[in-house]
């Protein structure tokens, strides 16, 4: 049993929970009240890390992060480290590939808020802040947890980029996810059993508890 | 409220990931896959004499090749092939070109219960692609896993590379391919002697070594990186004194000088 890759994967899933929450409010409230030229484009390029497959993102991540790149030039010329297998490189990927999970559902939420409630926020005097703070995040709450929620989970489970972008280096880049596979390899079905019902469990809470949230947050507001 | 736990939770985690990286964290060493017990044993023979902690990495010596000229923070490489740890020297990410630690075999293992017959000739592994006894076989992926290109080369000596193709299930790195060819999902497979004599897999059925001369010699090389601490050096050592010498062999590797 790996704890430390445990450690790990809630650290990376607590920190991209920590930037996706600003972020995918930001940008799911955005796309919820604006209409503008190249909308869809942007909602698709949002979306694709959905349906492309990890090993695809992961190998352009790697393209993007790498020490050739720009960007991973900048990293090493400010921080002396790499950014690929890294812990700060895995999270910066995890960010990319959660920006669906954690955007469409706050994006569905704005939407729902009825306009009148929000014409009436600014007829009240409530400036865009506090309308924000006030009324739309308070209605649009349930969403904003299940995006969190969904992103969470995500990030427990993700392999394949996680693999690509962080190789296996215990204590910086190997999550619960990748200890598995390292412990069926290693002939370690033991081990391997106990951390894959562990986060059998894991995820199992993380549903059932944002379910009961959004039921809870439903019934207030009926 | 909810906002600033997340947001608090997220920064906590950083931070202490920021402590640990500061306090005293063990040697990284990235390690060919046929070492995946007999790096276990060496490391902890080592803690065990010095109070100094190692950590093995496993995978294929080519992917560790191409992770290290990326920057992955390895202080250690010990390769199945000595091309990867000199491409590393010339590409200047090696103190120096390192030093041959082991030479290493390729058995055909065949789990209890397999129709086939651990026959070193490959004889019965021919017939029972004739036959049709064969379903599945693994080896390591030969583009990348050292092991997998002996396997290869071994198939091809005896004529059955092109027939048996079509069965291959390649793993990732030969620890991976072991597992296929031992964990019940193949019928067999060519793997490292080092894995096939480990408790774990020796207990799951019977292997028999493959001539020397059928495929090119692995020459395991390891070589210290530039980030080397003197933990590392210590170990670099330490893998070629009597004791460590002693348990690589007892995995079934040639050493050098001998």
């Amino acid at each position: 049993m790996d704890w430390q890759a445990f450690t790990i994967s809630f650290q990376l899933g607590l920190a991209t929970v920590a930037v996706l929450l600003p972020l995918g409010v930001l940008v799911g409230r955005w796309l919820a009240y604006s209409e503008f030229r190249g909308k869809a484009f942007v909602e698709t390029l949002f979306a694709l890390p959905l349906v492309l497959p990890p090993t695809v993102l992961g190998y352009y991540l790697l393209v993007a992060f790498g020490k050739a790149s720009p960007l991973g030039q900048v990293w090493a010329s400010l921080t002396g480290n790499s950014l690929v297998f890294s812990f700060e490189g895995l999270l910066l990927a995890s960010i990319i590939v959660n920006l669906p999970f954690a955007i469409q559902p706050m994006q569905r939420a704005f939407e729902a808020i009825p306009q009148d409630v929000r014409d009436a926020a600014s007829v009240s005097g409530l400036t865009a802040l506090a309308a924000l703070r006030r009324i739309e995040i308070p209605l649009a709450w349930p969403g904003i947890l299940t995006g969190l929620t969904l992103t969470f989970a995500h990030t427990l489970g993700e392999f394949g980029v996680v693999l690509m972008v962080g190789g296996s280096i215990p204590g910086e880049t190997r999550t619960a996810a990748i200890a598995i596979y390292d412990r069926v390899q290693a002939f370690d079905e033991r081990g391997a059993g106990l951390m894959a019902a562990v986060l059998l469990v894991i995820s199992l809470l993380a549903l059932g508890f944002t379910a009961m949230l959004s039921r809870k947050a439903g019934g207030r507001r009926g | 409220m909810n906002r600033r736990v997340f947001l608090l939770s997220g920064v906590a985690g950083l931070a202490s990931r920021a402590a640990v990286a500061q306090a005293h964290r063990p040697v990284r060493v990235a390690c060919a896959a046929d070492l995946k017990f007999a790096m276990d044993e060496v490391a902890e023979a080592f803690r065990r004499e010095t109070g100094q902690a190692v950590e093995p990495v496993y995978g294929s010596s080519g992917n560790f090749r191409r992770q290290i000229a990326q920057g992955a923070p390895f202080e250690m490489f010990f390769s199945a092939d000595e091309s990867f740890v000199f491409a590393l020297a010339d590409e200047r990410l090696t103190i120096d070109r390192g030093a041959l630690y082991a030479i290493g075999r390729v058995v055909i293992a065949i789990p209890t219960g397999s129709p086939l017959k651990a026959d070193p000739s490959l004889f019965d592994l021919g017939a029972a692609l004739r036959d049709g006894r064969l379903g599945r076989f693994a080896i390591a992926n030969p583009e990348h896993a050292p092991y997998g290109r002996a396997a290869e080369q071994a198939l091809r000596h005896q004529g059955l590379w092109e027939a048996i193709r079509t069965r291959l299930v390649l793993g990732e790195n030969v620890a991976q391919a072991a597992q296929f060819a031992m964990g019940g999902g193949a019928q067999g497979g060519i793997i490292a002697q080092s894995l096939a004599l480990a408790p774990q897999l020796a207990r799951l059925g019977s292997h028999a070594l493959i001539p020397a001369e059928w495929h090119e010699p692995l020459r395991q090389r390891m070589a210290l990186l530039r980030s080397a601490t003197p933990t590392a050096h210590a170990f670099y050592d330490y893998v070629q004194s009597t004791p460590a010498r002693a348990l690589f062999h007892r995995y079934g590797f040639v050493l050098p000088g001998e």
